[in-house]
């Protein structure tokens, strides 16, 4: 087979820019956090399909009218023609408020669908932000116990490197664009973290088999096998987060509001799950398998 | 040329397709939606310990039990109730209604309670007088009912407690004097004992308007809780947004399935056909597992249907790769689709397995939507295990022994292509 593009002995370029990245969101983080949603902080949050042009002038007014008047900050345009308002309100409302609310909106808004109240007492929010966490970190343990176990230690190491990669390079996204953060954003980052190991898996597979058929004598065979195996499973690296893709840009594009932001977490991770699994992941391993080699020709020339 | 094998190739894509066309609309009006799905509310309460006393099991159970009383008071089609982590209550009930009333009938206690004698509290509001509390709501049996008086013309509850000889000794003491109803601490009605009551029942007027005298009524035939009830979380969506979700999503779903349809022809040929067919299955399975359990499809559930079609797809490519792989190094087209299948099912299976971990880690830790999101995820792998591997190398294999498509070329392999 003849190699194309040398992506393991290439591989200072693409650690360089991986690391940037998870530099640049790192430093998002600091500056602005999360733009948290009502699952994981205390309040409540209104989403209104107004079916007209949404002016957050107008919301205002309606809601200062109404007697729950928030910074105009708190109303945020939605949908894909900018037909639905979302509310945050930083206390938990009453049931009186909300009758209010259901009751008002289509006298200012004719065509408004009923409103979507969601509430969430603190101690809730709480609750779910810790488990969200814990549910994260467990899931990639026993990734990395089931891997280790079929593959090899450095395999999984490899592996769950890549992963943090995407999970992290998603809620880094989500920091600098400001997309709330919901309990169906933590089920995306979940995805993600499934669907990276996944797509590494299948070419760790491919070194694992080609080091079985023509085990490497030295530390320059490895690089060339690694690479290889890479090139070899390239078409269907390709092929595979073309078709995902596909059907996560269509759920972006068309299908509902309340699964816009997950599918937007979706697609940033699936393209760094590809990424990740070819251009860190597998060279990432070489550098690791790599030692022994390196060690072994020290001892035969020293 | 052996037309039996095309021939039984045909008859798993007709079967497949014949089945999948005529019920499937079936298959889905049986499938339960979530509430983001077809609309109404969710509500999360905490049962409270009093006087930080630990909870009793008996306790909470029956809690659970006073609960599912007035929920079925409310009169909604198929409400759920279920205990959560040990200590919450979640209620969902589906469809359109008022959200306030029900969680009052829900959450709220009526706690009514007769006393010998009253004060003036702090804010010039009278408060019983403690050690003269005579009888409580508790007592009470479950057949209070609202009316008007005969001669006042005024909502009242008619009530009956259950000793009837407790009833029947504080009447025979207060008998002309005066004793005070306090509904959820303020005093609702003062009267004064005219006879002694032997039947155990009583009448409690200054109960508002008629609605709120029903509405008490049913409060107190709910039962008293054993615990208080908090609420922590409510949801709410109305059915025509749930509708238009529901709309929007299968709309999505189908784009994406015309697409990812072309795409797999395009590149694979014939061999991509089998891949579509394999897809349709795969749909058609999981409908049939959800409407079978039945499994509630919730939005995020059906996101992750739609990807679960994406691993469906993947496990398919790599067959196909793995096979045109073994086609170059000089295989037969017949030896290679056996090779390849059994190599790529290797893969298919580690990289699989670490994503349904992933689901299961979801399924364990996860609450509501991110549960929903878990089976789907783990309905659909197992599914796409079967269709894609299972069926698709099947009808691959019938088709390759049938020798009627020799030509590598028909499943987007070239003999001998990249040279070695």
């Amino acid at each position: 087979m003849n190699v194309k593009f040398d992506i393991v002995r290439r591989r200072a370029w693409f650690f360089t820019l991986s690391s940037l990245i998870t530099v640049a969101g790192l430093i998002v983080f600091l500056v602005s956090g999360f733009n948290l949603g009502t699952d994981f902080k205390a309040g409540s949050q209104v989403q209104i399909q107004l079916n007209e042009k949404v002016h957050t002038a107008k919301v205002d007014e309606w809601l200062s009218d109404a007697g729950l008047p928030v910074a105009s900050s708190n109303v945020t345009v939605a949908g894909l023609n900018g037909e639905t308002a979302i509310i945050r309100f930083p206390e938990v409302l009453t049931n009186q408020q909300i009758n209010t609310l259901t009751n008002d909106v289509t006298k200012v808004f004719p065509n408004a669908l009923q409103p979507q109240v969601n509430t969430v007492d603190p101690f809730v929010a709480n609750q779910t932000s810790r488990k969200a966490v814990w549910a994260v970190l467990l899931a990639s343990l026993f990734i990395v116990i089931y891997v280790a176990i079929r593959f090899e230690y450095r395999f999984a190491l490899a592996g769950i490197v890549a992963l943090l990669h995407d999970a992290f390079i998603v809620m880094s996204v989500f920091a600098l664009f400001r997309v709330e953060v919901n309990l169906t954003f933590v089920a995306a980052v979940l995805t993600i973290v499934g669907y990276s190991i996944n797509d590494t898996i299948v070419i760790f597979d491919r070194i694992r088999e080609n080091m079985k058929l023509t085990p490497p004598k030295s530390y320059e065979e490895l690089q060339d096998l690694v690479n290889q195996s890479l090139w070899q499973t390239m078409t269907r690296s390709i092929n595979t987060v073309a078709t995902v893709l596909i059907a996560a840009l269509m759920l972006f594009f068309f299908g509902g509001q309340s699964i816009h932001d997950f599918t937007l977490a979706l697609i940033v991770g699936l393209i760094s799950g590809a990424y990740s699994s070819i251009f860190i992941a597998a060279p990432l391993w070489v550098v690791w398998r790599g030692r022994s080699y390196i060690r072994k020709t020290q001892v035969e020339s020293a | 040329m052996k037309w039996s094998r095309f021939g039984s190739f045909l008859l798993i894509a007709v079967i497949i397709i014949g089945l999948a066309a005529g019920t499937t609309m079936k298959l889905w009006r049986q499938i339960p939606l979530g509430l983001d799905l077809k609309g109404g509310i969710s509500l999360l309460y905490k049962i409270e310990p009093v006087n930080n006393e630990p909870l009793t099991q008996a306790g909470i159970e029956a809690a659970l039990q006073a609960v599912e009383t007035r929920v079925n008071s409310l009169g909604v089609s198929s409400p759920q109730i279920n205990l959560e982590n040990g200590n919450e209550i979640s209620v969902q009930l589906a469809g359109a209604f008022n959200q306030a009333q029900a969680e009052q009938i829900i959450g709220e206690t009526a706690v009514l309670q007769i006393y010998g004698n009253i004060k003036m509290g702090k804010d010039n509001k009278p408060v019983p007088v403690p050690g003269t509390l005579l009888i409580t709501g508790r007592d009470m049996e479950s057949n209070a009912t609202a009316g008007l008086d005969s001669t006042t013309g005024q909502p009242v509850v008619d009530v009956t407690f259950k000793n009837k000889a407790l009833w029947a000794k504080i009447t025979k003491e207060y008998l002309g004097k005066t004793v005070y109803t306090f509904l959820n601490g303020n005093l609702i009605q003062s009267a004064t004992v005219q006879s002694v009551i032997e039947n155990g029942q009583t009448q409690i007027s200054g109960v508002g308007s008629m609605q709120q005298a029903q509405q008490l009524a049913k409060e107190l035939n709910a039962g008293s809780l054993p615990y208080p009830l908090k609420q922590i979380a409510s949801t709410n969506v109305g059915p025509q947004l749930g509708a238009a979700s529901l709309r929007a999503t299968l709309y999505a779903g189908l784009v994406a399935i015309v697409l990812i349809f072309l795409f797999m022809i395009a590149i694979y040929r014939l061999a991509g056909l089998i891949a579509d067919i394999a897809i349709i299955a795969y749909a058609y399975l999981t409908l049939l597992v959800f409407a079978g359990f039945p499994i509630t499809l919730t939005l995020p559930g059906l996101a992750a249907l739609i990807l679960g079609m994406g691993i469906a797809v993947d496990a398919n490519i790599i067959t196909y790769e793995r096979i045109k792989d073994e086609v170059r190094n000089g295989r037969s087209l017949q030896s290679a689709t056996i090779a390849g299948s059994k190599r790529a099912l290797r893969t298919i299976l580690d990289s699989n397995a670490t994503t349904f971990i992933a689901g299961l880690v979801m399924f364990w830790f996860g609450q509501g939507d991110v549960r929903g999101f878990a089976i789907a995820l783990m309905v659909s792998i197992i599914v796409s295990l079967l269709t894609a591997v299972f069926l698709s190398r099947t009808m691959l294999l019938q088709l390759t022994k049938s020798n009627l498509f020799r030509n590598p070329a028909w499943y987007g392999a070239r003999k001998g292509g990249a040279g070695k």
